[in-house]
């Protein structure tokens, strides 16, 4: 039993983190009706910059963590002029593949500039965590957490209640009415991608110093990620949140009592259960093209 | 088919048979092997033929599901992977026959392939990139994890060759003529029937199940034949180089893989084989770069991304485009007889039983509980203005909708609960109001696939008969002596033309025209009416929506009218429009 209630706790800790990335891509899938494959190497991306200027140049944490955002948001920047926006108007095949080789060549420069072995990166307090009755919780665990839900509330708040929360939405359900109406369609865009890279960043480094740093951490976030807004019902962004936790305790039990080394096999196993007997997901994906 | 049978005479070359056309590809392979099997190379140049060779034949894979059907696989290595593993473990640690082996690794590959595609296929393509990213991962912690099978990180070493091929040499010479002949067919397959749907499906989804394609069953297929490809080409790789190891089937591999099919150019397999050789080559040439790890990969993803936007169609495409205008154009084919319609005649006197038909919208009923009888052999027309629910009502008709109530007959057949393609196998045809065509397809091979409708009794068997069937339908549309265009080249008014006679070609039993005249100008719509007149004349059964009602009220012999999703008149033309709540429906009402 106390066991489990720990297990339960890291579950969500790393759920949390799944979340998080399944939200940066739903925000660009609404906005672009593209699923962003390179997702997963923000994160990546912005868990190495952190390495970059925390440990190699000695920054101060909070400095670090300001860079290492501000970076994302000029990575976001430049893959949308680079990658996404030149395609806009091609179908979706291209503009996925475009994605997939977006992430194949951050995974891979970042290979090539610092090498395979994987980096360290503390966390951020200096205490590794408390003692609450038989469960340990480790301080940055509770940080993802804590993260998350305001994140989640923020998303909620920015997407429903500002002006250019609604712009944005306004962008992904009918581009061509929002630019009628005189709203700047690429600004939007552009804003989604700073804004979801930004989203991927902070993940990645919460999750560094619970993980190691290395170039394979976007990849298996980005699946993960992936499996969870399957999950949850594609688009959705409660679904994101909610297959994102649900996917981290499946795994984290899944990893104690039945096998550590296929442990990413887990999310692969009920992605395709999903897939099977409920491809809407938990909330259910608009599905249907008009004839 | 017996020449008696064909009432046109046919243009020689194509009387020829394919054996005897084909000749020279043939011959060509033959000197090929034979030059493999007789030359010295030394061992450095062996082993760069045969990874070019055994590659090859996995990324003709790709060239079929993404080329041909425009389906994405990012695992071909964890493919290529079960079939060299299979041979590899097979071989060398139970000493089983090498051709058992390689059989049951493509066996091996089919199963996984089919499996994974049917249970994803039915949704989006970003499903599919990722389940297969997945798969592919999943394969890697298998060949890593499983060590009591697969030697783990170690490897399989000492694999075996076939006794008729046991040197080194002659294997190389094996896989060529192995290559060969997957070139072969992968290159006709493209004109097979199964190689049209799948152009149809990867050109537009919707429009190829209403013309009586499975589109399922048919992106199953092409990924199911990609993964045998993938599989097949493992085997003979395992045997050529006797030591295979998780590494080399890793998501790095297949990303390779998925690079050299889009440099080359993703269509056809000669792009293919381009962009292997180079893809091989190039890293040999420039050893210097491989002592940087990740340097080659990441080149390979910038590579991706700049051949996706500057050069979608690869290497090969982009020389096609150079060289056309010195290639010789296309026959423009006989005219092919008289277009004739026979619509079925098994149900009586109504063609078409609409029952209690409803489509709700969550909260919004678009059609509610719409009653419609079509009789045959008329001209009945399905008005209403805008937003009443005509083209909803099409839908539900055709199968792109699932009706929420109600029951649909056509011709006898209750086809409530089928898919579009059962419906057009039942005899049902249909145009779109945004013309929906196969648009990297010339109009010839739009119409073929149309005449190639399960159920048409019209068309006899072979290329033959298909293309004069399709002949008749544009040269009754009239556009046969532009067959061999490609749809781009067309004016909107021709490419519905085109559309109509798409669906002529498939001889059904009850057409639908969704606003045939919408963006017509008045000399188009003289036309289209005139061929409207031309239709019915031979019988077939018309429903249709318009908005234009000069045409409506002088083609239609019966008209029912929608207004908010219900149907509020219906009878015969002239006094149906004077009825008073189809007046106030259009002009409004005091």
């Amino acid at each position: 039993m106390d066991l489990a209630l720990q297990l339960l706790f890291t579950g969500i800790g790393i759920g949390a983190v799944y979340a998080l990335v399944a939200l940066g891509f739903v925000l660009i899938f609404r906005a672009t009706n593209v699923v962003n494959f390179a997702q997963g190497e923000f994160s990546m991306v912005a868990a190495y910059l952190m390495v970059v200027f925390a440990v190699d140049l000695g920054w101060p944490y909070w400095l670090s963590f300001l860079m290492a955002l501000a970076g994302m948001a000029l990575l976001g920047a430049i893959f949308n002029l680079g990658v996404y926006y030149p395609l806009r108007h091609r179908s979706f095949l291209p503009v996925i593949i475009a994605t997939i080789g977006a992430s194949i060549l951050m995974a891979n420069s970042v290979l090539a500039i610092y090498g395979p072995q994987p980096q360290v990166l503390e966390g951020w307090f200096e205490t590794p965590g408390i003692q609450l009755g038989p469960v340990y919780l480790d301080s940055q665990y509770l940080l993802i957490i804590a993260v998350t839900i305001v994140l989640v509330i923020f998303n909620y708040w920015f997407f429903e209640k500002t002006m250019l929360g609604k712009k944005l939405q306004a962008t992904s359900q009918d581009k061509e009415m929002a630019s009628l109406l005189g709203i700047s369609v690429s600004t939007m865009i552009m804003i989604t991608f700073i804004y979801s890279a930004v989203l991927g960043g902070l993940a990645g480094i919460l999750v560094a110093p619970v993980l190691f740093v290395s170039i394979q951490m976007g990849s298996t976030i980005a699946l993960k990620a992936f499996a969870a807004t399957i999950i949850g019902g594609f688009g959705d962004v409660a679904g994101a949140i909610i297959g994102g936790l649900a996917l981290g305790i499946i795994e984290t039990f899944g990893a104690a009592y039945i096998s550590v080394p296929y442990k990413d096999g887990f999310a692969f196993l009920v992605l395709v259960l999903f897939l099977v007997f409920r491809p809407q997901g938990i909330f259910g994906e608009r599905v249907a093209e008009k004839a | 088919m017996s020449a008696e049978n064909m009432p046109m005479t046919v243009p020689a070359v194509r009387a020829r048979p394919l054996l005897l056309r084909h000749l020279p590809y043939f011959a060509g392979a033959a000197v090929l092997v034979t030059l493999t099997a007789t030359m010295q190379f030394d061992g450095y140049i062996h082993n760069i033929l045969m990874q070019a060779v055994t590659f090859a034949i996995a990324v003709f894979g790709l060239s079929v599901v993404l080329g041909l059907c425009g389906q994405i696989n990012l695992a071909q290595a964890a493919f290529f992977g079960l079939g060299a593993y299979a041979v590899g473990i097979g071989t060398s640690d139970y000493h089983v026959s090498y051709w058992f082996c390689l059989v049951a690794g493509c066996v091996l590959a089919l199963l996984a392939g089919a499996l994974l595609g049917a249970s994803t296929l039915r949704l989006g393509g970003h499903y599919l990139a990722m389940v297969t990213i997945s798969f592919q991962q999943i394969i890697t912690l298998v060949m890593i994890n499983t060590i009591w099978l697969t030697h783990g990180p170690d490897g399989v070493s000492n694999i075996g060759r076939p006794a008729l091929f046991q040197s080194a040499q002659s294997y190389l010479a094996f896989c060529v003529g192995m290559l060969a002949l997957v070139g072969y067919f992968v290159w006709h397959l493209s004109d097979t029937r199964l190689g049209r749907a799948m152009r149809a499906v990867r050109d537009n989804e919707l429009a190829a199940g209403v013309v009586g394609i499975d589109v399922f069953r048919t992106k199953v297929s092409a990924f199911a034949l990609c993964a045998v490809l993938g599989g097949l080409a493992g085997g003979l790789f395992a045997g050529g180089f006797s030591y295979v190891s998780p590494d080399q089937f890793s998501f790095a591999e297949s990303v390779v893989f998925l690079t050299m099919s889009l440099l080359g150019g993703v269509a056809s397999p000669i792009g293919s084989a381009i962009g292997t050789g180079l893809l091989i080559l190039i890293p040999e040439w420039l050893r210097f770069l491989k002592s940087v790890p990740g340097l080659y990969l990441a080149i390979y993803g910038l590579s991706v991304i700049l051949i996706i936007r500057y050069m979608p169609d690869g290497i090969w495409g982009f020389f096609n485009l150079a060289t056309e205008r010195w290639r010789a154009k296309a026959k423009v084919r006989a005219a092919g007889p008289p277009l004739q319609l026979s619509p079925a005649t098994v149900g009586g006197d109504t063609v078409l039983e609409v029952k209690g038909l409803s489509k709700h919208f969550g909260g919004l009923k678009a059609v509610d509980e719409v009653d419609i009888a079509v009789r045959r052999g008329g001209v009945h027309a399905l008005i209403g203005p805008n937003g009443s629910g005509k083209t909803t009502t099409l839908n539900v008709l055709s199968g792109l909708y699932k009706a929420t109530a109600g029951k649909v007959v056509l011709d006898g057949t209750d086809v409530t609960e089928m898919p579009p393609h059962q419906r057009a196998a039942a005899g049902l045809g249909r145009t779109f109001q945004n013309i929906r065509l196969f648009r990297s397809m010339t109009a010839l091979e739009n119409v073929v696939i149309g005449a190639e409708r399960p159920g048409n009794r019209l068309v006899g068997h072979g290329a033959d008969a298909l293309n004069e069937r399709a002949m008749s339908a544009l040269s009754f549309v009239g556009l046969g002596a532009r067959a061999n265009e490609l749809i781009s080249s067309f004016s909107y008014g021709h490419q519905r033309l085109i559309e109509i006679a798409r669906a002529l070609a498939a001889n059904p039993t009850l057409l639908l025209l969704d606003e045939p005249a919408a963006g017509l100008n008045s000399t188009e719509k003289l036309e289209l009416h005139e061929l409207l007149k031309r239709i019915a004349a031979q019988g077939l059964t018309i429903l249709i929506i318009d908005h234009d009602m000069t045409l409506v009220s002088e083609a239609a012999q019966h008209i029912t009218v929608l207004n908010f999703g219900r149907r509020i008149a219906d009878g015969e033309s002239m006094a149906v429009l004077r009825h008073p709540d189809v007046v106030s429906a259009y002009l409004g009402s005091e």
